[in-house]
């Protein structure tokens, strides 16, 4: 018999009967939701706000806000996507909190094309375990986004780090596809150039 | 095309999303231009950097910590 699934039969994410439950008031499939998504929500959090103590505090407060307004939650969306965005909302307003004479908002049109326009041609091929030290490693990779504007930081972690589509990264976002394609494409952009600096150093290229 | 279309077109590139004449144009102008050939290269690689290596830890403790307080907060709160 041949192992051919029937693509007639839709296939319906788990989730939404664990949401079902937990809108009837079944705390153990609650838990079970909070259970898969707590390390994604943390790391969200963690990643726009570079700051693990309010990540920890979003990461909560997030969940605690899920499970108040879930009777809002139509369904029209997965739940990760509506939670993930629950999360973005809590970590932008904490960064508002944080810097209070700058606005951060994903509304926030960064006008500079600073780092945006390829300007470091050198090649670089890391094989980063062999030229780094894995902590090194996280170093680099945590200085370098944290050089990113917040909304840029955001875009790049939901599309490259969480690897939602470009679709659910502007549900998730409240923003249009093409501002989602663009404030992606200047953050690999910005983080491709930041990186270079560091790789092409230790790989010798040329210098200019 | 130029650089600069052609990085208009990086997103897409990555996505297999651009339209097949257009992706012709791509091909030939990273064959042909060796500066957008390594931006192309360093950015896929810049890609694949993050999507690899989890840079920040979630150790078991923070996890049962975490856990616990989430819990707790939403079985308080109905």
């Amino acid at each position: 018999m041949p192992a051919i699934q029937s693509p007639a039969t839709e296939e319906i994410h788990p989730d939404v009967a664990l949401v079902a439950r937990a809108k009837k008031g079944d705390t153990a499939a609650f838990e079970q939701l909070v259970r898969q998504y707590e390390r994604q929500i943390f790391r969200v959090a963690q990643h726009i706000t570079q700051n693990r103590e309010d990540a920890e505090d979003i990461t909560q407060d997030a969940f605690l806000k899920a499970y108040e307004k879930l009777d809002q939650f139509q369904g029209n969306s997965k739940f990760s996507t509506w939670l993930v965005r629950i999360a973005v909302n809590e970590s932008l307003m904490r960064l508002r909190k944080r810097k209070t004479s700058k606005i951060v908002s994903m509304d926030q049109d960064v006008q500079t094309e600073d780092g945006s326009i390829p300007r470091d041609f050198a090649e670089w091929r890391p094989n980063p375990e062999q030229l780094y030290g894995q902590h090194e490693l996280g170093d680099i990779l945590r200085k370098t986004i944290q050089g990113l504007p917040p909304g840029f930081r955001t875009v790049f972690t939901l599309r490259d780090v969480e690897n939602f589509s470009t679709e659910e990264t502007a549900e998730a976002l409240g923003l249009s596809v093409p501002a989602v394609k663009s404030r992606l494409l200047r953050a690999r952009l910005q983080l491709r150039e930041r990186l270079s600096r560091y790789f092409r150093q230790k790989s010798g290229g040329p210098i200019p | 095309m130029t650089c600069t279309d052609f990085l208009k077109q990086l997103t897409d590139y990555f996505d297999g999303q651009v339209e097949p004449e257009l992706l012709a144009e791509v091909q030939t102008h990273v064959r042909e231009c060796h500066h957008c050939e390594v931006v192309l290269d360093t950015t896929r690689q810049t890609i694949s950097i993050y999507r690899e290596h989890e840079i920040y830890e979630f150790p078991a403790e923070l996890r049962e910590r975490l856990h616990a307080a989430i819990m707790k907060k939403c079985t308080g709160a109905r």
